[in-house]
């Protein structure tokens, strides 16, 4: 399974947002975080304001701010509004699956797919939320260990 | 993930359904005590929809005594009332996983949810296991159940390196 990009847009933009909820958070800042472009991103964000997840500030200092409850939010609530990721079986048209082995790979890549749904479905953002300040923590520490193993001599 | 090389165990559920926010104040984890099984199994009924008298004795004879080591039975207390339990144990050199922390049954009175009682449990659990000697925790969960997985997850547990199998017996 692989999220569209509005829906990895979109993902990154509320984490953005809900990390300080009395926060406005700048369009700019997001696209040039994440280097997507403003116009891609503007559409997202209109999106995610009429889901009522997002609310939109105009003027000096606007942008967006947190307006979900973080607590109770999931990673699939927000995929949701970007497209229909639920178990659907790969047949329609496709010719593979009226052969022999259609039916067999469909299955294995249904196991899958459910098990990604289930995933998304349990994390709600405060998980991560919670989930990225951990890894900050492991990165900083990586940091840290890595500078304190220098020889003296190259920290100058 | 569903222990190995062990008779299987249903893993209770828990979590939502509310408590006004002041209920975890005074709740008291403890270990289990006869006089507790009356009230889990009917919290388990309520739960599940089955009661199950006889697994619940057996539960509380092969993990309820207290100065057992590896084998843990907590129940949280609140108002005089018990509002919940946690099961769990230190299983060894399962498919070849070092010695780990399994937690398979917890449960909270639907009443009582959303007031951090679960969290009690798990907190005081994850305490035995550290005081066992082990370093990581683990439980199995049914795919469908968000509620249970979202909490576990909310307290940082993420997919263990392990794959849960099975096939029907025809």
């Amino acid at each position: 399974m692989k999220l569209q990009k509005s829906t990895r847009i979109a993902l990154c933009s509320i984490l953005e947002a809900a990390t300080d909820p009395s926060r406005q958070v700048s369009a700019a800042s997001i696209a040039d975080k994440y280097g997507v472009s403003p116009h891609h991103l503007a559409k997202v964000l209109r999106q995610l304001g009429r889901a009522g997840l997002v609310e939109s500030a105009r003027g000096v200092g606007g942008g967006y701010r947190f307006s979900g409850n973080a607590k109770r939010l999931t990673l699939m609530d927000v995929i949701d509004i970007f497209e229909d990721i639920a178990a659907t079986p790969a047949e329609g048209g496709d010719k593979e699956y009226a052969t022999d082995v259609g039916p067999a790979i469909s299955r294995v890549f249904a196991e899958i797919d459910e098990t990604a749904r289930a995933t998304f479905r349990s994390i709600t953002l405060a998980t991560m939320l919670k989930l990225i300040a951990r890894e900050q923590r492991t990165a900083q520490h990586s940091k840290a260990t890595a500078r304190n193993a220098l020889p003296a001599r190259v920290l100058g | 993930m569903r222990p190995v090389g062990r008779p299987q165990r249903p893993t209770q559920t828990s979590v939502t359904r509310g408590a006004p926010p002041d209920a975890c104040a005074g709740v008291r984890v403890r270990p289990v005590e006869p006089g507790d099984l009356d009230r889990i199994i009917a919290i388990d009924a309520e739960v599940t929809g089955i009661e199950k008298v006889d697994y619940w004795y057996e539960m509380l004879h092969r993990y309820g005594s207290r100065g057992r080591q590896q084998r843990f039975f907590l129940v949280a207390e609140a108002n005089r009332s018990l509002q919940g339990f946690i099961i769990g144990e230190v299983r060894d050199w399962e498919f070849g996983s070092a010695p780990s922390g399994w937690v398979f049954g917890i449960n909270v009175r639907p009443e009582a949810r959303l007031a951090g009682i679960g969290t009690r449990l798990l907190e005081a659990i994850t305490e035995c296991f550290r005081r066992a000697g082990v370093s990581s925790v683990r439980t199995l969960l049914a795919r469908d159940n968000h509620l249970l997985m979202s909490f576990f997850r909310s307290h940082g547990m993420m997919a263990a390196p392990f794959i849960a199998l099975e096939y029907d017996l025809e």
